[in-house]
């Protein structure tokens, strides 16, 4: 529940692309092959070329028309101003007027169609990313953490829809800008240039040292938050614990060691991320200076005009911008790369393998199941599962005991196909389950499990998750037959009622009442039971029993149960201890074997 | 603000420096545009080279200047921003050590790391901004105003324009923008969900083969969200090529109104190039200063969330008669006097209500009860996990208000529900028993908890890492892992709350076994589902709904009770 928690409030962050306030947080992150990943986000962008194609086309009016106003100070000083030509000024100040409206309705289109190109992109993927997990097999998910997963979703889509959103744009900007203010100083005055071609290669080199030295200072600082972050997590989790332990003082020592760490290391972070900036802008003020004075001599010994002057100063002091922008986005860029390798790679897990040409439906289906020599194991090491034989007759209850880890839950696994099996067969009214078309074999099974989730939804729709045409009318029936109508009722909007962080405005029981009701509604054949009333207490038991008996009646019914007491009257009994089946039979002649199972029996009713 | 004066004590030294620093480096960057005109103005009408070299080379030193008061700033700032927020950080993780029960219940603890975590470097970054930005773009567009006014009058009226034209078209789009990223949010917070049910349920999507409704319903979500995130990002765009423009009239205002200056001789060429940079300037200063301010009203939220933990009242603290008296728990009779509790004084019903018990030193006590019948509740206020809202808890006759919350709770370990193990070797875990156990003591305690077996069974045995980087354990493993730590110190009582329900009953049986053997003096409570658990208790306490409704031997409520022959039938075979 808790860990739930954090990925929501996870999520709660307002921090629009763009904006400051995110300055000091340079990301050391490096995707681990560029080339790749950004051929696959081109694969995702390039359905949106006609777009981008324009987007060039204004971003290049944009700046052209920015670098030619600059321009056009010249001969506006040169030829109008000091002849004092008004009527000349006058053509002049319009057609800057003209240049500029055209440049900001330029910008403007620009920056929108970037964005809308932006979010259907990064809508793209997240669909994509989301019907791949939703094909991915169980045993992915096992392996994976929640967390990770979810940070795909919430930082790493941030991380790449904030590149594509504002810094793609102002990389692209920047780089365009630097050319072109460095071709136009370059055709104003070559031998003026010259004293910016002299200061920008010192700028860059001092940008790319502070860069340098400040990735390893992140790279530091990230890990000592990452401590922090990780003690406080931990910590909080398991206050209860501290408390009852009283452990508060050793807690906060162990903290204060970690925090002050993290404090050096990002004081040295802070600064050096926070000098670069400072430090190429006034390096470019010395430019500026450097090119006044030359220009002044210029102008008086080579006759330099006034009016290139003018524009020239202009560039020079606009120059600083770009620069800067470039060496800060590159890091943006680089981390959203990272991220967005990750989503690739998540992309590129095996889906689960489809079903085999010429695979069959699975219908009018009596429930009669039939496991033959079945063996399995997650990852070819270690057999999970030994030559497990056994035969449900449609209409019989099956039950599996045996101790915690003794393979119960995974030979349920098998019969839906959340894994496949290594060797043996596993059979419906005799047809391989291998040869089924997975869809239908899953729709005959219906399973309940201990933990009852449900989903942010009326109370009818998430009962109506079992079948989706299902009328409201079969709804209630189903309900009235599970015994969960008479809570239902009295839920202030009774069937409407919204069900609020998975359904934690109902008890557990009446959770587990929906969950049967919801597989009541789906009418299956063949029904599992995965310890569907351990974490209940017995009382309450007894009236979600009525519920189970109504769902497992004429069904085919597997059964896994912590207390034996809800096992007895089965048709068979499966006791399994390591994979292996140890013993089998009924009840009663079990308790005579006094094997296992009568010892696992009366240790609880002695 | 005044609530967080303190954590910035130690830095005082830091938060004046910096912002004279800043005034230096303004001053020095300033004067740049006017020094430059003066080179066009004197130095090229003049023809005076040695007044360009001079100029130029004074320029150059202001630029220097900037660059130490600069690096100056941020070395200070930074040190006052990162020390304030490892101060910030230590003063809220020292009270969420002082908090009681009461006060987790009421904070998640995803929100309380959140807060502590995320919050804070945000008011780290405010205070960062504040010792730079907020000071630094004011004074610039300040500077510069008086210095244009100074340069032109006249001219200085299209800055009068300028300036208002930008405050009011920024208002506005950040006034549109700000309420669509809200809604973004919304949008963002419901795409998440989505995926977060899916990751959670993805047993029951698979089962009922329900992957391409999901798939709908996440494209549904998704396209809410990229509309509302086009429409939001839309309107912050906008900032740009607006400033852009706003900026571009402005020069070319000047021009107009500067080029016809000149050709009146009331103004000079080097003058105007000046002026264009200041309105630049300034115009800049103005976007900055409001970006800033904007970054600040957001951080308004993390400041709430964080002082909102700073003041929550610690309620359960140690009285002063209690640390003067020092007393220490070396028995373990327990008594409930009459106690009603509610864990929420204004809360309508209580959730226990006249509790009379008494548990005497060495018994073994079971609590049964249907779910919600406050069981937990009930042993959770012997340690004073919550106080109680009106009648007595006695340890050994003496009230639990009057023994200080760390002798109170260090002879008497409570087992809770939902338990939690910490990254490190399991030694240490369980160390967390008793600091000083010898490795003795540790195996016997895992021993008597049925752990040392499993343990054994790891490659690196008590060396085994748990947690983040470690193993994972079973949750039977686990709460017996728990059971080990809570009784290595032996304590005088020992409460264990539901905590074998995933341990098998042959296990448990053992478990319980050895308490009898080695745990003799020890008053222990057991709150159980399983009948078989508690056989042998010596008394028996039934709860139902805050209230006890039978108390006695298993054989007593057999015969007496109707509610525990029930639950023992339930639980009962049909031989």
């Amino acid at each position: 529940m808790s860990n739930q928690e954090t990925l929501t409030s996870q999520t709660t962050k307002v921090a629009p692309a763009g904006m400051p306030g995110k300055h000091g947080h340079i990301s050391v992150e490096k995707p681990k092959n560029s080339k790749e990943v950004l051929s696959r986000l081109w694969s995702y962008l390039s359905k949106e070329s006609a777009y981008l194609f324009l987007i060039l086309v204004l971003l290049n009016i944009n700046i052209t028309c920015t670098l030619i106003g600059s321009y056009l100070l010249r001969p506006t000083i040169n030829n109008f101003i000091i002849p004092r030509n008004i009527s000349g000024l006058i053509t002049m100040i319009l057609l800057l007027l003209i240049i500029y409206a055209i440049g900001a309705i330029a910008g403007v289109f620009l920056n929108r169609i970037m964005i809308l190109v932006a979010q259907k992109t990064i809508s793209n993927i997240r669909v994509d990313l989301f019907s791949k997990l939703q094909s991915l097999p169980l045993n992915f998910f096992d392996s994976a953490k929640h967390g990770d997963l979810m940070s795909l979703f919430v930082n790493d889509m941030d991380n790449v829809s904030d590149a594509l959103n504002a810094s793609l744009l102002q990389f692209l900007t920047s780089s365009i800008m630097v050319i072109g203010i460095l071709s136009l100083m370059l055709y104003i005055s070559p031998l003026l240039t010259l004293v910016t071609f002299i200061i920008v290669p010192f700028m860059l080199w001092v940008a790319s040292a502070i860069i340098k030295k400040s990735k390893g200072f992140f790279t530091t600082q990230q890990k000592a938050l990452g401590e922090v972050d990780g003690y406080v997590e931990e910590m909080i989790i398991g206050m209860k614990v501290v408390k009852v332990f009283c452990f508060e003082g050793v807690a906060e020592k162990n903290f204060e060691s970690l925090n002050y760490d993290l404090r050096d290391k990002a004081t040295k972070a802070q600064l050096y991320a926070g000098v670069m900036q400072p430090i190429i802008q006034n390096l470019n003020t010395i430019n500026f200076a450097l090119t006044a004075t030359v220009g002044g001599l210029l102008a008086i010994f080579k006759g330099f005009d006034l009016g290139g002057l003018a524009a020239f100063m202009q560039y020079s002091r606009q120059f600083g911008r770009p620069v800067n922008e470039i060496s800060s986005q590159y890091n943006t860029i680089q981390s959203a790369l990272a991220a967005a390798e990750r989503i690739f790679q998540i992309m590129d897990e095996l889906a689960e393998t489809s079903d085999i040409p010429g695979a069959i439906d699975l219908v009018d289906v009596k429930g009669n199941v039939e496991f033959n020599e079945v063996t399995f194991s997650y990852d070819d090491d270690k057999v999970i599962l030994k030559n497990i034989s056994f035969c449900a007759k449609a209409g019989q209850k099956i039950a599996l005991v045996g101790s915690t880890g003794a393979g119960k839950t995974t030979i349920m696994n098998l019969l839906p196909r959340f894994y496949d099996i290594q060797a043996g067969h596993i059979t419906i009214d005799g047809l391989d389950i291998m040869k089924l078309k997975r869809g239908s074999l899953r729709k005959a099974l219906a399973i309940v499990l201990q933990d009852t989730h449900l989903f942010k939804a009326s109370v009818m729709d998430n009962i109506r998750y079992g079948k989706l045409e299902a009328t409201n009318e079969e709804v209630i029936a189903a309900a009235i037959l599970s015994g969960a109508d008479s809570f239902i009722q009295r839920l202030p909007k009774g069937y409407h009622t919204l069900l609020q962080n998975d359904g934690d405005n109902l008890s557990q029981g009446q959770r587990q009442l929906l969950n049967i009701t919801r597989s009541i509604v789906a009418k299956p054949v063949i029904l599992i039971l995965d310890e569907a009333t351990s974490s209940i207490d017995t009382r309450t038991e007894q009236t979600i029993q009525k519920g189970v008996d109504q769902l497992m009646k004429g069904l085919t019914c597997f059964v896994i149960a912590h207390r034996l007491s809800t096992v007895r009257d089965a048709d068979e009994i499966l006791v399994l201890d390591n994979g292996e089946i140890i013993e089998r039979g009924n009840h009663e002649t079990l308790l005579k074997q006094k094997g296992k199972y009568y010892q696992l029996y009366t240790s609880q009713f002695d | 603000m005044k609530r967080y004066l303190i954590f910035l004590s130690k830095y005082k030294k830091a938060l004046i420096l910096a912002p004279l620093l800043v005034v230096i480096d303004v001053i020095c960057e300033i004067v740049q545009p006017k020094l430059m005109s003066t080179i066009v103005d004197q130095g090229v009408r003049q023809k005076d080279m040695s007044f360009i070299l001079h100029t130029g080379a004074f320029m150059v030193a202001l630029s220097l200047i900037a660059i130490a008061t600069n690096v100056g700033n941020i070395f200070y700032s930074s040190h006052a921003s990162v020390g304030f927020a490892a101060e910030l950080r230590k003063g809220m993780f020292s009270k969420i050590q002082e908090f009681s029960f009461a006060n987790l219940d009421k904070f998640s603890s995803a929100t309380l790391t959140t807060r502590i975590t995320n919050d804070v470097n945000i008011l780290q970054d405010v205070i960062m901004m504040s010792l730079r930005l907020l000071i630094r773009a004011p004074l610039m567009l300040l500077f510069a105003v008086i210095i244009a006014i100074s340069i032109n009058a006249g001219l200085a009226l299209v800055i009068a324009v300028a300036i208002p034209v930008l405050a009011t078209c920024m208002y506005v789009i950040l006034k549109k923008g700000f309420p669509y990223f809200e809604k973004m949010q919304k949008k963002l917070d419901k795409v998440n969900l989505v995926v977060q049910e899916n990751l959670i349920n993805v047993r029951v999507v698979k089962s009922f083969v329900r992957e391409t409704f999901e798939n709908k319903k996440f494209g549904h979500s998704n396209n809410e969200l990229r509309e509302m995130a086009v429409k939001a990002s839309g309107m912050v765009v906008l900032i740009m090529p607006v400033m852009q423009l706003i900026m571009n009239l402005s020069i070319v205002a000047i021009v107009w109104f500067g080029g016809n200056a000149i050709i009146k001789d009331t103004f000079q060429v080097g003058q105007l190039m000046s002026f264009i940079t200041y309105i630049t300037q300034i115009l800049m200063s103005l976007m900055m200063l409001s970006m800033t301010i904007m970054t600040f009203s957001r951080a308004e939220a993390s400041s709430d969330r964080i002082l909102e933990i700073l003041e929550a009242p610690a309620d359960i603290i140690d009285t002063a008669s209690a640390i003067e008296k020092n007393l220490q728990i070396t028995l373990g009779k327990i008594e409930f006097k009459d106690v009603f509790f509610k864990y929420h004084s204004n809360g309508a019903e209580f959730v226990l209500k006249g509790i009379n018990l008494v548990v005497n030193s060495g018994e073994t006590v079971a609590i049964i009860g249907a779910t919600g019948a406050a069981k937990s509740t009930l042993v959770q206020l012997i340690p004073r996990l919550y106080d109680i809202s009106s009648g007595k808890v006695l340890i050994n006759d003496i009230d639990v208000r009057d023994y200080t919350l760390f002798n109170l709770r260090i002879n008497l370990k409570l087992v809770l529900q939902q338990n939690e193990l910490f990254t490190g070797t399991i030694k240490q875990n369980l160390k967390w028993g008793n600091q000083q156990a010898t490795d003795d003591e540790i195996i016997a305690a895992a021993q008597d908890a049925q752990a040392h077996d499993f343990i054994m069974s790891f490659p690196l045995q008590y060396e085994t890492l748990l947690g983040h980087s470690g193993i994972n354990i079973s949750g039977g493993q686990k709460q017996r892992l728990c059971i080990a730590r809570a009784i290595l110190r032996k304590p005088a009582i020992l409460i264990l709350d539901d905590s074998t329900s995933a341990v098998d009953s042959i296990t448990e049986a053992k478990i319980r076994a050895s308490f009898s053997q080695h745990l003799k003096g020890t008053t222990i409570i057991i709150i159980a589902q399983r009948i078989s658990s508690i056989l042998s208790a010596d008394k028996i306490v039934l709860l139902d709904n805050g209230a006890i409704i039978g108390t006695g031997t298993h054989d007593d409520l057999i015969k007496t009770n109707l509610v525990y022959k029930e639950i023992y039938n339930s639980q009962q075979l049909q031989l």
